[in-house]
Order: C-alpha cells, then structure tokens, then sequence
C-alpha cells in the first residue's frame, strides 16, 4: 500500500474562515473547557472511536430522567405517553435525517454492531444457504466481518472478500469479478475508520443490484460526517450509532427497506415485540416493535433525536467543508515528523481519519508521550486487524476529527510527535 | 510535563528497548513459548534453557512498545539462574518492581505479558515451542474491542 510523501503547499485560508464556526461551536461542548491534568486542555482528536457531546444532548438525558421516566409504549398514565411520544418522535427524527420513506423503517439498536448482527443473524440465517455468497471488503470494521464470517459458517454460504487498491479504496474492477448470481449481500463501510477511505457507495449499490445482491452500508463513520440518503443511495440496511455522532452511547439504528425487514424473523424474543402471547405461542408485533424486544433505551433514543437537531442546525454542508480543510492541514502538517508514514488515499479522497506510523517507535508508547500533551489519540489496530496485516502492520496511531477541531489542535499534535521522535527514537 | 511518563521513558528502559542483551534466540532450548496482547499488538517469545528446575539460560525476542519489551528484558535478567518454582510465584508486584514504576491498567498488560509468556513457556516442559494458537489462553487476554 502506498504511503503518502507530498510537499506541503499550505492555504489555511479556508480553514481560518471556517473556525470562527467552530470557535462557537466548542462553546456548546463542556468537556473542551476541562484541563486533562493542571495547564494541559485537552486536546480531543479520537472522534473516530466516540464524539465528544454537546451540553444540550447530555440536558436531554437528564431532561427525560427529570421529566418523563416511564415505561414505553406499556402505560397509560400521562408520563408514559409523554416517553412513549418522545421516543415515537425520535424515530420520527431518525427517519427524516436519513430519508427513509417511514418511521417503521427504523430499528432501535444499542448500535452499528447490533444492527449488523442483527441483519446477518435474522435475515442471514433466512436466507443464506450453501453455495451464497457474501462480498465484504478488506478494510472493514470487526463489526463488519466477525458476524458475516459467523454466519456464513453456520449456513456454509461463503465469505467474499473485496480487495483494494494500492491507495487503500476499494478496487472496483474486483467488485465486478465478484459479483454473481450467487452474491447474495454486500456489506460495506460507509468509511474506513483507519484509512478514511470514503467507498464509492452509489456505484457499489447500483452494481450490486444489477447482480440481485442486497447491500448492507456499515454508516458507523459515514452517517455522523456527511449523513445519508437511503433513497438515493437504495441501500438495503443501513447501521450507524448514535456515540459517533454527538449522541450518547447504547443507542444505534438500523435501516431496513420496509418489505425486507417484514420478512424478517426477530432475533431477541419477549415483551414488547408481540402482539399477542398464549402459553404455547406468540405472534410477532409489526416492525419495527418486532426487533425491540425489552426496554429499549428511551432516554437514549430521545437524546439521539437532539443530537440529528444539533447536527441538522449545523448543517452537514458546513460539517464536510470543515472536515476537508482540516483534513488537509492536518495530512500536510504531519508530514513534518521525522519518519511518519500516513497510510490510506490521498488528503482530498479521505474522511476525517489520518492513521499513521512513525519508524521505530511503537504507537502505543506514540499515544502515551503525546498524551502528557493533552492530545488524545488512539493506537492500536483499531478493531481492523485483517487490514493492518494488509498494510504489514500490527497497529497504527490515528488522529481523527470533528467539526469542533481546530486547526491549533492539529498543530498541538505535531508538536508533540516532534517531541515524541525528539525523545525517544534513538537513531541504530 | 507528569514525572509519570518521565519515567516509563526513561533511559534505562529505553536501553532495554532498544539494545537489550538479551534479545535474541536460544540454540537449543528446552521450553519455548510465543503470544501476543492482542489488544494492541504486543508481540514476546521467550525460550528458556533448563537445568534441574532452574533456569539457565533465556532470551526473548517480539516486538512491541517499551513497556511490553522492556518487561521482557528485565524479566530474562532476573530469571536467569532462578528456580522455576519461584519464577512461577511472581506476579505483578515482582514485575512492577523490575520496571521500576507505576502504570495504569491497559499498559499493565503490556508489562505483564512477558512474564505470562515466561510462564506458560515453564509450565509445559515436555512440549517443546506451542504456537499461541494451541495455547491455553485466560479469557482476560482476549481483545476488548468497541471503536
Ligand atoms: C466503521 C465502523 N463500523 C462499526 C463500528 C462499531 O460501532 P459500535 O461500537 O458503536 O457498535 C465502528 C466503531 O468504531 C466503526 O468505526
């Protein structure tokens, strides 16, 4: 895989422009005004692994505890359906966020995780059959792999696996080659969380369709970045969580194309997803209650809806705009560490993700000496190990970004690099 | 800057990353054993000569960060000419004592694998080198995985 070497040719212009926004926009989160040790303000650039949250979604939590904690959809009292309203109404939101055609189409999840498995083990188990097959990319997420890998072993339908290129996206003329009658599901990430690689979705979609193939899009690091159109894009499912985007932890989605996930059989059984229950049988709730079985996660779901309006007032057209230049600063300016390597595709085809190495040090001992500088980023293989032995590696230090970075965050961050290599690279 | 850090990268364990004597590979050993954290990639083999329960020789080799590596250093420099059953006593304390500093729960494993190793290497004599795929491993080694 190509590492990336370019001179720097530096226009912070648009950058500079941008950041009056985001100085506001830092104003709404409360954790970047805390020091992570006395004098050290943090320096947060691990937004690829969960976003940092806005004073009004974590109101909201709080907001529903205060005022609305009941039991969904089971009470009649007034604070029950004030809950049972609430959460309808976030699934609402979710609904028109990602276009879907209704808010049946919108499962409640803990997360992208759930939603996958629950795709590959509900609908997979359905419909796989020996001689299918399932095409995944080489770059995916554990959480895309591990259940397609599980399932396939369990219905002896085989795993495919989508190469890519030496730039790190994903080798389109293979995809071709793969595909057949057989292909059955195409389970892509929206974006890499270690090489940023945006996949070209529309393109993968519609080539799957031509071959009868379902696609399945991991939006873990896609959604909360540039959002979806799922009727634009006519993916089949779609996952994402609710932590990666200003939302808080334990609450997901999945997207389904309604007649898909009517087919569907559920894959936890109990209360709330019924319709009516005899000692010896059950019939099932209509979807999407069907795959909620429990209590789900009111108070998450109603602050996922806050965090869409947070989002939406944004604007995503601002949102990727930023994430562009500061992308860009940031893939030009690490270039000045002695010896860091950036892997994946070129600064103008990325998401906010740059992961790199840097000769002879190991990226654990890079995220602790950097971290004596408030800077907080991650090291190891990042829930992707097939693709770091792709890349020859065992791990990698990425920093990843948000619409409240700045670009003194990523300076802050290569001055700690230049430190790290200063003090502990000892040259054989 | 926290003395903390200061002291993980200190040059003495530096040394032992970087030019460890004894880093390297045994001719014959009796007893050999490989795995990895597989948390963030930590990678230690050490092979081990014995003679009548004590330890004669011993290297390690992997690749790793400081903590993991260095741990595997010190730990061969402290083993050596050491009873087996007294190297199969030691635990954390011992091998917090030999880096000679405190550290937090995540890069406590780093530093605990050499020692794991170590160990399991000593405690199948008879089965020379397993790979870490046959190996019996504790549920706390598997990876914790969620981003
Ligand atoms: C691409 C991708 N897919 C899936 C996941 C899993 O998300 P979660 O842990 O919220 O289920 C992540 C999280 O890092 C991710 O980056």
């Amino acid at each position: 895989m190509n590492e990336r070497t370019t001179t720097p040719v530096r226009d912070t212009s648009e950058l500079n422009q941008l950041e009056e926004r985001v100085r506001r926009l830092r104003t709404d989160f409360p954790i970047l005004a805390r020091e992570v040790r006395p004098g050290v303000p943090l320096v947060y650039l691990d937004t690829a692994a969960t976003s940092l949250k806005p004073v009004r979604v974590i109101e909201a939590l709080a907001e529903h505890y205060r005022q609305r904690s009941a039991n969904v959809h089971r009470g009649i009292y007034a604070i029950a359906e004030e809950a049972t309203a609430a959460y309808e109404a976030a699934r609402e939101k979710v609904a028109r966020f990602i276009n879907a055609r209704t808010p049946e189409e919108v499962v409640f999840t803990r997360g992208t995780t759930e939603s996958i498995n629950l795709v590959a083990l509900s609908w997979g188990r359905a419909n796989l059959r020996a001689g299918d097959e399932v095409i995944v990319s080489e770059l995916e997420h554990h959480a895309n792999l591990v259940p397609w890998q599980q399932i396939c072993r369990q219905t002896g339908a085989t795993l495919r696996h989508l190469r890519l290129t030496e730039d790190g996206e994903l080798d389109l003329d293979h995809f071709r080659q793969l595909l057949s009658e057989r292909t059955k599901m195409v389970a892509v990430s929206g974006g890499s969380n270690v090489l940023g690689t945006i996949p070209p979705l529309h393109e993968i979609v519609r080539l799957a369709h031509e071959a009868g193939a379902l696609v399945l899009v991991d939006g873990a690091q896609s959604v909360p970045h540039r959002g979806c159109d799922v009727q634009a894009l006519g993916c089949d499912f779609l996952a994402f969580s609710g932590h990666k985007m200003c939302g808080p932890e334990g609450i997901g989605v999945l997207y389904g194309r309604r007649e898909l996930l009517e087919a569907m059989p559920p894959l936890y059984t109990g209360g709330e997803m019924v319709k009516k229950v005899s000692l010896t049988e059950a019939r099932w709730n209509d979807v999407p209650w069907k795959f909620e079985a429990g209590t789900p996660p009111v108070a998450m779901a109603v602050a996922l809806g806050t965090a869409i309006d947070y989002l939406s007032e944004i604007g995503f057209s601002f949102i990727e705009a930023h994430e562009a230049a500061i992308t860009r600063y940031a893939y030009e300016r690490l270039q000045e560490v002695p010896g860091l390597r950036i892997w994946g595709p070129p600064a103008d085809r990325r998401g906010a993700v740059v992961s790199f190495s840097i000769d002879g040090l190991h990226p654990h001992d890079v995220a602790q000496f950097v971290d004596r500088f408030g800077v907080a980023v991650r090291a190891g293989h990042h829930c992707a190990q097939p693709l770091h032995e792709l890349l020859g590696l065992r791990a990698t230090t990425r920093a990843s970004f948000y619409f409240y970075n700045l670009a003194e965050e990523v300076d802050r961050l290569v001055e700690a690099l230049q430190e790290t290599v200063r003090k502990l690279v000892r040259r054989l | 800057m926290s003395g903390f850090d200061d002291e993980i990268y200190r040059d003495e364990l530096l040394d032992h990353y970087y030019s460890s004597p004894r880093r390297g590979r045994l001719e014959q050993p009796d007893v050999a054993f490989e795995d990895e954290n597989p948390l963030c990639g930590d990678r230690v083999r050490v092979e081990v000569k014995l003679a009548n329960g004590t330890i004669e020789d011993i290297r390690f080799d992997g690749d790793g960060c400081v903590i993991s590596q260095a741990s595997a250093s010190l730990l061969c420099e402290k083993a050596v000419g050491k009873r087996v059953e007294e190297v199969n006593r030691w635990g954390v304390k011992e091998v917090l004592q030999f880096l000679g500093i405190q550290l937090t729960p995540v890069r406590l494993r780093c530093a605990l694998l050499p020692l794991k190793v170590l160990q399991v290497a000593l405690a199948i004599p008879e089965k020379k080198g397993w790979s870490s795929a046959e190996s019996p491993r504790s549920d706390s080694d598997e990876p914790r995985c969620a981003h």
